[in-house]
């Protein structure tokens, strides 16, 4: 059984073989970059429909969780399947397998040398054998979903970022993918700019995307997420709905990170050293 | 002013004001030197051997349809050769397989080592005898091309190699999430970005090629082969005087002027596809 580092078990615990029926299947991922640690035994379920968001503290892993499922990680050890493929087998073709699963960045990575369309046709007639006009149709669609239709003819640069994330949503949605996966989507945008993003998030989750979001937005994990999975030093450490792990969470870590997610203005007098506070007081009142 | 204790070096004069001063004493020396050249200079002797009109005159259809032609002929078939072979090579830089990166490292090493001119002595001279009754693929054309690009591929493959790597690690994750495989994000995301980072670079080549291609004169060459320079000095042996190499040098610069304007066009094109 794949324990929690509270010894709780998880809210969906895989006893079952991965592929079968599952979105996503892990199996005793662990991952280390030469001797740093940064997943540890990890094993879950992901199922077709579900929106899992993962949250947890910079450096506990669920950035690198992410990046293994579509193998831009490769694991140390441990099996992943996504669908009946399994990833972490040497066979896999994984350019075939990567088609069905979209991957949405941090920093968008959009294609600054192709305009809006091509960056959404590119991948469409290159690796699926669309025709060009049929994969200017798909585009145009995605790009009327995304809320950006009227930009096609500009370039990555011209846009902002709300509006370049927006497209790089809207390009891997016109793969037709199984499952999407967001790694931090709204984490390089202004404030004003993540209303816009997760608004397009929180539409395909309401048309039943199966996605996984590593955030730190922890409204939208409590209102659009039907599961939550907190991580910390490379451990689930809880796992279920939001309102239970958000809402009503059961382990001391999960508590005090929240805590401090929630509470950005708190000083914790063990969070600062006390000659850190003293300046930082005296600096406000010379 | 409370604190700050600017010591005025002259008073009455700001720091501005004296930045002025110096600025214009720097122009006074520069047009005095300037002046005291030009009225040094025997201007009658001066132009009487370096712009005879006369003899700028007789070189004139021919500057154009042999010369500079064959200079620019030279030039691209050898970029054009290096770029496909810099290329290539800066790949193999970048490869995870060993033996290519050995490979590629040895090449460039050698071949940024040795003076065009011995590559070139070498690819004239050393091929045809290694490999007898070879011939170049366009015949001295061909063995041009080669001479003079295979030591403008080195230095073409490291521009590339550094131009691949200013490519963001993501356009990278992006194109293989999408399915893409290594080799067709590689040509497809890649090198095209890669190639608007290297224009400038890349153009200085170009630039060097095309004073390289000067080189082509130590092989024996028939006059339909010459190139400016060539062409030049046949012209300075015949009528005993400097003046072609004055229109020779012109000749040069209407060619490399325009070609680094192409690139500030190119690059205001590119500015916002990057």
């Amino acid at each position: 059984m794949s324990t929690t580092a509270s010894g709780m078990p998880s809210a969906s615990s895989p006893a079952s073989p991965g592929g079968a029926g599952h979105a996503i299947s892990i199996r005793n991922l662990s991952k280390a970059f030469g001797d740093h640690v940064v997943l540890r035994d990890i094993s879950m379920d992901i199922e077709p429909g579900q929106v899992v968001c993962v949250i947890g503290p910079s450096g506990s892993g669920k950035s690198t969780l992410l990046r293994c499922v579509n193998l831009l990680e490769q694991p140390t050890s441990g099996k992943i399947w996504v669908g009946n493929d399994e990833m972490t087998d040497p066979d896999v073709d994984i350019d075939k397998v990567r088609r069905r699963i979209g991957m949405v960045f941090q920093s968008f990575n959009l294609f600054p040398h192709l305009k809006v369309l091509d960056n959404l046709t590119i991948a469409q007639t290159k690796v699926l054998g669309r025709s060009l006009e049929e994969a200017k149709k798909v585009a145009r669609h995605n790009l009327e979903r995304v809320g950006m239709a009227d930009r096609e003819e500009a370039f990555p640069s011209q846009l902002s970022g709300g509006q370049q994330q927006r497209i790089a949503i809207a390009r891997s949605l016109s793969m037709d993918p199984e499952l999407m996966l967001f790694d931090e989507p709204t984490s390089a945008l202004d404030p004003e700019l993540v209303g816009e993003v997760l608004a397009v998030m929180k539409g395909l989750a309401a048309e039943g995307m199966t996605m996984m979001i590593v955030t730190h937005e922890m409204g939208f994990a409590r209102e659009v997420a039907n599961r939550v999975v907190f991580m910390d030093g490379g451990y689930v450490v809880e796992d279920g709905h939001p309102s239970r792990v958000i809402g009503d969470p059961q382990n001391a870590r999960t508590k005090s990170f929240l805590h401090r997610v929630l509470n950005p203005m708190v000083i914790e007098p063990e969070d600062m050293h006390p000659d850190g506070l003293r300046d930082a007081i005296s600096e406000l009142a010379p | 002013m409370t604190t700050t204790t600017v010591e005025p070096a002259r008073p009455g004069m700001s720091r501005r004001q004296r930045a002025r001063l110096t600025r214009g004493a720097q122009y006074a020396v520069g047009l005095l030197v300037i002046l005291f050249l030009a009225l040094k200079t025997d201007w009658k002797s001066f132009s009487d051997s370096f712009f005879r009109l006369d003899i700028a005159a007789a070189m004139w259809p021919r500057l154009l349809t042999e010369a500079i032609r064959n200079t620019l002929v030279y030039t691209v078939l050898a970029f054009a050769f290096g770029l496909a072979l810099g290329l290539l090579l800066a790949m193999m830089k970048l490869s995870s397989i060993g033996p290519y990166r050995w490979f590629a490292n040895g090449y460039i090493e050698l071949f940024r080592g040795l003076p065009s001119l011995v590559v070139l002595f070498m690819v004239a001279y050393g091929i045809p005898n290694a490999f007898p009754g070879f011939k170049f693929p366009g015949d001295f054309f061909g063995m041009v091309t080669v001479g003079l690009g295979l030591t403008a591929a080195a230095y073409m493959a490291e521009t590339i190699r550094a131009g691949i790597q200013a490519v963001p690690k993501g356009q990278m994750e992006a194109a293989r999430s999408l399915g893409m495989s290594n080799g067709r994000t590689m040509f497809s995301i890649i090198i095209p970005q890669a190639f608007r980072i290297v224009i400038p670079p890349l153009t200085n080549e170009l630039i060097l090629l095309v004073k390289d291609s000067s080189l082509v004169y130590v092989l024996g060459v028939s006059v339909a082969q010459y190139e400016l320079t060539k062409f030049g000095s046949t012209f300075l042996n015949t009528k005993a005087s400097p003046t072609p190499l004055i229109v020779v040098a012109l000749a040069y610069l209407a060619i490399t002027l325009p070609l680094s304007s192409l690139v500030r066009a190119l690059e205001k094109r590119f500015a916002k596809a990057r």
